[in-house]
């Protein structure tokens, strides 16, 4: 055998030794993909959830070098709100690591609507953390989409609940005006199917105006609502589309606090750039306030202090940043559950899918993770996928926001049926057989 | 050396025009065929057919339904992502409510409604050109844009305005697998391309190019300009609602109106410009280039700035794409106008001749 063949052989042995040694490696590892989108028209709301994702898979590898001993992998793919670019990332990335994704949290409602009919079919659970479909909460019909912590329905009620509060009772609402501006798309069509019932049950006027995307330009919309002088007026935007609107308010004078968005319409960069027009603007709550809590000591320590932080500083502590941890936590806790029962090595994403449908964080549990004062005790079963209805109101003073209700449970007797109603036309129209829940273990 | 034609002679009309006259040609193209029936099928992996072949092969017949118009017949047309739109909610409107057709019978039917639609707003054309074109057919962009939005009927009354395609199953067959959904696609593109490259080579197309090149001059000789502008808008609308109804079906399974705005029909005109105007084989081309590129820098670009310890971001890779794609649509349009197209069949002119010079 000549000496370029033996060099050849040797090179081959060798490179498949560093192969075998890698793959060896990587077995032990948990993947966990990021969907996220840092450009376009909703990138000021995207990047700082994006980062506090990152950043607590980031402190959770540095402090405890993962989930029970197994390292996360974790890694971004750009969708930029668009429905195809987040199905070819959801395509890339669902293979990887040594059991494939742990679970996809897409941060769009297009995008999660397109993944439902994918997921079900490569057994991946998606973690739709108060958005998605609002019937998804309905484990029997839709047993990978999990829309923990709120759903739009229990939005849309909450915040009835709130007006009510502030006029004086629900009898109060009848004859009242309630409008909704919206962001023509998924997202923002999901909370008019609620808002319809109760407007039927409460006995108020409701006045559903669209906003075409992007949603930059609202002036012939707050005309509208100039002309149409609405009580209070919901808002469910995203991106630019909430700091046009509260401006557009400013502009038309209509008064801020009377308006209330939805919890995706609730943070920094929806207030900030409307400067002294946001001043009295309320929002809903996805439970969590703004402000560092105890989690933070530990995120200080490992990952904003070293440097490894993709945040930056105003970002830390604001809105979408906690909203992010509290994804990553609900996600690894999910993975943590499954590993109990399933032992300690990378979960295959059908194991947390079971995770995620036996979460139960109590309160102390939430104390302990460091999370006591942003969320209240979660409990997912196989029937209620969202896990908790509370939520509440803060309202932005010009500098901060600032909590100014209790909690709010919301009303299932006015959700539930509605859950019952969609669901089942889910199930009919893709010839799903709803599970028996009572025979789930 | 390797277009050896000597000894090649055509013994009838019907070989000489044939679509690959040189023998060499058409062996090349039967192994391209079996490349991609048969070794395709044996050697992708799924994330290969869901993310790179199945976009490319229907987002080729879309841009050879935009080629027929803005290449061959000279009409400039921002409205493509509206017509692509138009067969996917037609052929979904069709597969809803008249359940017992076939998923894919409702596809071409889908390019039927985008024909008609077509050529409502074709009609324009034939008083107004270039740029005022261009606006109208924008204008039929934004208002396909509304009717998705805004007209229940087309979504089925759903409250979130997201539809879902039907089942994909042909004659009891089940063909929603990744390799199924690549072989529909691609035989729907094969057909419809050789039809499409069948039809500019006739006189119909003769027609369109001589309204392309010269219209005044083309009217003075007889041709039609209202029958020529007219079926240039329904062949390509038909190709580019076919296109349209497969990418819902196939490729997206779930959509909703923002899967066909603008952004779409942009990125139609940037395939036909970079692979070329005027050429079958540039839609492809200027597909092909389109969907990998984005897929391409974002698996090089963060190896590449590691080599400089720069860590590259989602966002900078997103970025990056968007600058690429302006500088190439600059440098095609200053260095080589005819596209990708060209650059293959000056190739090609070359490798008739090599090893000799001339």
């Amino acid at each position: 055998m000549g000496l370029r063949r033996l060099a050849l052989l040797g090179a081959a042995i060798v490179s498949a030794g560093i192969i075998a040694a890698t793959t060896a490696e990587a077995q032990n590892e948990q993947f966990i993909p990021g969907l996220v989108y840092r450009t376009g028209a909703y990138a000021p709301n995207g990047i700082p959830f994006a980062d506090g994702v990152a950043d607590y898979i980031a402190m959770l590898n540095a402090r405890d070098g993962g989930i029970n001993g197994v390292k996360i992998t974790f890694e971004e793919c750009e969708t930029g709100y668009a429905t195809d670019r987040g199905v070819e990332c959801y395509e890339r990335l669902k293979g990887k690591g040594p059991t494939g994704a742990s679970y996809f949290s897409p941060l769009s409602t297009g995008i999660t609507f397109a993944l439902t009919e994918k997921a079900p079919g490569d057994k991946i659970p998606l973690i739709t953390m108060g958005y998605g479909r609002a019937d998804s909460r309905d484990g029997a019909v839709f047993e990978w989409n999990f829309p923990l912590l709120g759903t739009y329905w229990t939005a849309a009620n909450v915040a009835i609940q709130h007006i009510a509060k502030e006029m004086g009772g629900f009898d109060k609402l009848k004859g009242k005006k309630i409008a909704l501006l919206y962001h023509d798309s998924p997202y923002g069509k999901e909370p008019i199917a609620a808002l319809e019932v109760m407007a039927k049950k409460y006995g108020f006027d409701f006045l559903p105006i669209p906003v075409p995307a992007p949603g930059s330009e609202q002036k012939s919309q707050w005309l509208q609502i100039r002309q149409q002088k609405p009580d209070y007026v919901l808002l469910w935007g995203w991106g630019v589309m909430n700091s046009a609107a509260v401006t557009e308010a400013g502009n038309v004078n209509y008064p801020r606090d009377h308006m209330i968005g939805v919890w995706w319409s609730g943070a920094e960069p929806d207030v900030i750039p409307a400067g002294e027009k946001a001043a009295g603007y309320k929002a809903l709550m996805l439970q969590h306030p703004a402000g560092k809590f105890a989690v933070y000591a530990d995120l200080e320590k490992f990952v904003i202090g070293p440097g490894k932080s993709l945040a930056k500083p105003d970002e830390i502590g604001s809105v979408l940043y906690n909203r992010g941890l509290i994804n990553s936590m609900l996600g690894t806790e999910s993975i943590r559950t499954a590993m109990a029962k399933f032992g300690n090595k990378p979960m295959t994403g059908e194991q947390v899918r079971w995770g995620i449908e036996h979460l139960d964080l109590t309160a102390e549990r939430i104390k302990q993770l460091g999370f006591e004062g942003m969320i209240g005790p979660i409990k997912v079963s196989c029937a209620d996928h969202e896990g908790t209805r509370l939520s509440r109101v803060h309202q932005w003073d010009g500098k901060k926001w600032n909590i100014i209700s209790d909690w709010y449970t919301a009303d299932d007797a006015v959700i539930e049926p509605l859950v019952k109603e969609t669901a089942g036309k889910y199930a009919t129209e893709k010839k799903i057989t709803p599970r028996d829940c009572s025979k789930e273990s | 050396m390797f277009y050896r034609e000597a000894g090649q002679y055509k013994a009838s009309y019907q070989s000489d025009q044939a679509i690959f006259p040189i023998a060499q040609d058409r062996i090349a193209m039967l192994a391209l065929l079996v490349v991609a029936f048969v070794g395709v099928p044996l050697l992708a992996s799924e994330y290969v057919y869901r993310a790179v072949l199945i976009p490319v092969v229907i987002l080729s017949l879309a841009a050879i339904g935009l080629n027929v118009l803005m290449g061959y017949c000279g009409q400039v047309s921002l409205g493509s992502g509206a017509f692509m739109g138009i067969g996917a909610y037609a052929a979904y409107n069709l597969a809803i409510r008249l359940p017992f057709l076939n998923p894919f019978v409702c596809v071409l039917l889908g390019g039927f409604v985008s024909a008609a639609v077509g050529i409502a707003f074709g009609v324009p054309s034939l008083r107004i050109k270039g740029f005022y074109l261009a606006c109208a057919t924008l204008a039929a962009q934004f208002f396909a844009d509304w009717a998705f939005l805004r007209i229940k009927w087309i979504t089925n009354d759903t409250p979130s305005g997201s539809v879902n395609a039907p089942p994909l199953q042909l004659m009891g067959f089940d063909l929603s697998s990744p390799t199924a959904n690549y072989l529909v696609s691609l035989v729907f593109t094969l057909v419809l391309g050789l039809a499409a490259k069948n039809i500019v080579r006739g006189h119909v197309g003769r027609q369109w190019m001589a309204i392309r090149d010269m219209d005044i001059a083309a009217e003075i000789i007889g041709v039609r300009p209202m029958y020529a502008k007219l079926t240039a808008f329904a062949v390509s609308s038909f190709l580019i609602g076919v296109a349209g109804a497969l990418w819902a079906f196939v490729y997206l399974g779930s959509w909703e109106p923002a899967a066909f705005d603008i952004d779409r029909s942009f990125q139609l005109m940037f395939m036909v410009i970079i692979g070329g105007l005027g050429s079958i084989l540039g839609s492809v081309l200027g597909a092909a280039f389109i969907v990998l590129l984005p897929i391409f820098l974002n698996q090089a670009l963060p190896p590449f700035g590691a080599l400089f310890d720069w860590k590259i971001s989602t966002a900078t890779v997103s970025n990056f794409e968007s600058m690429i794609f302006g500088a190439l649509i600059v440098f095609f349009l200053v260095v080589e106008p005819n596209g990708l197209a060209r650059l293959w069949s000056v190739a090609k002119e070359k490798l008739r001749l090599w090893p000799f010079p001339h």
